[in-house]
């Protein structure tokens, strides 16, 4: 097969498998909240609601489309479509499962094994909060800016300690590559073993970056009717709500790739799967990431929101040192062990 | 000196370090959430299923027809006066010769009106009612769109031949005892209030 041709699929499949899981995403989110709640969820659409997100897409395409006399017409329709492009982007890195072999060659089961892959991610995720900030700034209400604005410092702030919790992982795996991150975690246990630390803060920053519970300020309903997306209606605001699973789904696959052993699992090798292996190991890479949405999921409906100073406070004062911290005792741990050769 | 026994003290204590990781708050937390998922949903689908009416439930209201089909109620008019809301109307008519399957008695109700907005369904009029005609039943009055269609006439009330409507549960024995006990005021009909005159003040 030709690898290029080989490329174009996996392309369209992450894409395709992308979009199902973060539609998907919404019913398991509402259904999800519903089990949490003694209560039933969305039944009415199918068995058990299943094709609540085809119901809910088309009641989004439906709706009006309508955009404010005062806003910028340009910016206004740009924020939601940046938002869903960068939300997808960060897909691109992700090794999804060991290599293919197909007559004799194989094909890795990534799209892109750049060798900076890491801060490739740390890059589209900090551009992904202009999609956010355009929307919020283009529709030209108060509302909307304050949920821009608190989109923007909240980004900020928790980008820094995610980054610094990153570089413990760096220091200890020697390599930027997400590829290699994971392939390292065949042999051994899985980083978060040697990165609790670096786990509790890069799941943490996660939570901040997705603006999921408990930091969920941009958009607080109660305050700020919705925050950037308040002036939004129809496809567009679908776009941004869509998006916002796929930064969930990605986020969850991140954390399984960089701390959970990626798609490794025990004793893979010892089973004797033969060629049937990478498929197996997608299974299993899907397992972790559906484990890790469930766990998004579990804290939204069970945390309050942050106050504004709390999540400051948090993200300057604890995370931060938290974060360097670690670097300084990955730094030790790698010294005494004599692993920094 | 204390006024009331409702006074708190008001303590400035520090988060503990404990409080401070916010963690083990969170992780309880989160069990208790995690707790919910094994429990029992009260939901009831209401289309589907339906809950079960308390036996004491006043709904909408049926005229009660005799064992032989013919129609109890004989427009005395004493619902009208029971029912504090002033939702019943009705206007009673003669009863012609050959009608005697219709109505039960020679005066019958030929305009019987209730208006279900101003009801508010006390069960007054069933308790005033001497020939046990008018009863509340658990069965619950529909919305509609006019003000109109909510004033319901005798073609929404009176029971069909057919399709008779079970009021065993307002009809009760005990009730129907209780009704006869003179002692209550409210149990006294025109033909027990004896005139006074020639019994002498």
């Amino acid at each position: 097969m030709d690898p290029v041709l080989f490329k174009v699929i996996l392309c369209l499949a992450v894409f395709a498998i992308t979009l199902g899981i973060a539609a998907y995403s919404t019913w398991g989110e509402r259904k999800v909240a519903a089990i949490l709640q003694d209560r039933i969820g969305p039944d009415r659409a199918g068995k058990f609601g299943i094709l609540q997100p085809l119901a809910d897409g088309l009641k989004m395409f439906m709706k009006e489309e309508f955009i404010p006399a005062q806003a910028n017409k340009w910016l206004f329709i740009l924020g939601p479509s940046f938002f869903m492009f960068t939300a997808f982007m960060t897909g691109v890195v992700i090794p999804w499962g060991g290599s293919v072999t197909i007559n004799g060659e194989s094909y890795p089961l990534q799209i892109a094994d750049i060798n900076v892959g890491l801060l490739y991610l740390l890059a589209v995720v900090s551009v992904g909060v202009y999609g956010i900030m355009i929307g919020g700034w283009a529709s030209n209400n108060k509302y909307s800016l304050m949920g821009a604005l608190r989109a923007s410092s909240q980004m900020i702030s928790y980008e820094i300690s995610m980054g610094l919790a990153l570089i413990g992982l760096v220091m200890w795996t020697g390599t930027l590559s997400l590829g290699e991150i994971a392939a390292q975690q065949d042999a051994g246990y899985a980083n978060v073993v040697y990165q609790p630390l670096g786990f509790l803060i890069f799941i943490i920053c996660a939570f901040a970056e997705t603006n999921r519970a408990p930091f969920d300020l941009p958009e607080s309903e109660a305050e700020l009717i919705g925050g950037f997306h308040t002036e939004y209606s129809s496809m567009k605001l679908g776009l941004y709500l869509f998006a916002e699973y796929i930064n969930m789904f990605i986020s969850s696959a991140v954390l399984a790739t960089l701390y959970f052993g990626g798609y490794n699992f025990p004793f893979q090798h010892a089973l004797g799967l033969g060629d049937w292996l990478p498929i197996v190991q997608v299974i299993v890479m899907f397992l972790k990431v559906f484990g890790f949405i469930l766990f998004f999921m579990w804290v939204r409906w069970t945390l309050p929101r942050f106050r504004y100073d709390q999540l400051m406070n948090l993200g300057w004062k604890v995370m931060l040192p938290l974060a360097l911290a670690n670097i300084f005792i990955t730094g030790l741990v790698m010294y005494f062990t004599g692993k920094l050769g | 000196m204390a006024l009331t026994n409702r006074s708190k003290t008001v303590s400035v204590r520090q988060m503990t370090l404990a409080e401070k990781l916010y963690l083990p708050a969170i992780i309880k937390g989160l069990s208790i959430t995690f707790s919910h998922i094994f429990k029992k949903t009260p939901t009831v689908k209401y289309p589907e299923e339906q809950r079960e009416f308390a036996p004491v439930y006043r709904g909408m209201h049926v005229l009660k027809r005799d064992e032989a089909g013919a129609e109890r109620c004989t427009a005395c008019g004493l619902c009208a006066v029971a029912c504090p809301a002033e939702a019943i109307t009705m206007e009673s008519a003669e009863r012609k010769k050959g009608e005697e399957h219709l109505y039960r008695e020679e005066k019958y109700a030929k305009i019987y009106e209730i208006n279900m907005l101003r009801c508010i369904f006390c069960g007054l009029c069933e308790e005033a009612c001497p020939k046990e005609a008018i009863f509340l039943t658990d069965r619950i009055v529909p919305s509609s769109f006019t003000r109109g269609e909510e004033v319901y006439g005798k073609d929404k009330l009176v029971e069909p031949i057919d399709a008779r409507v079970d009021v065993s549960k307002r009809q009760r024995p005990e009730v129907l005892e209780f009704k006869k006990d003179k002692r209550h005021k409210h149990n006294l009909t025109y033909l027990d209030k004896q005139p006074t005159i020639g019994k002498g003040h």
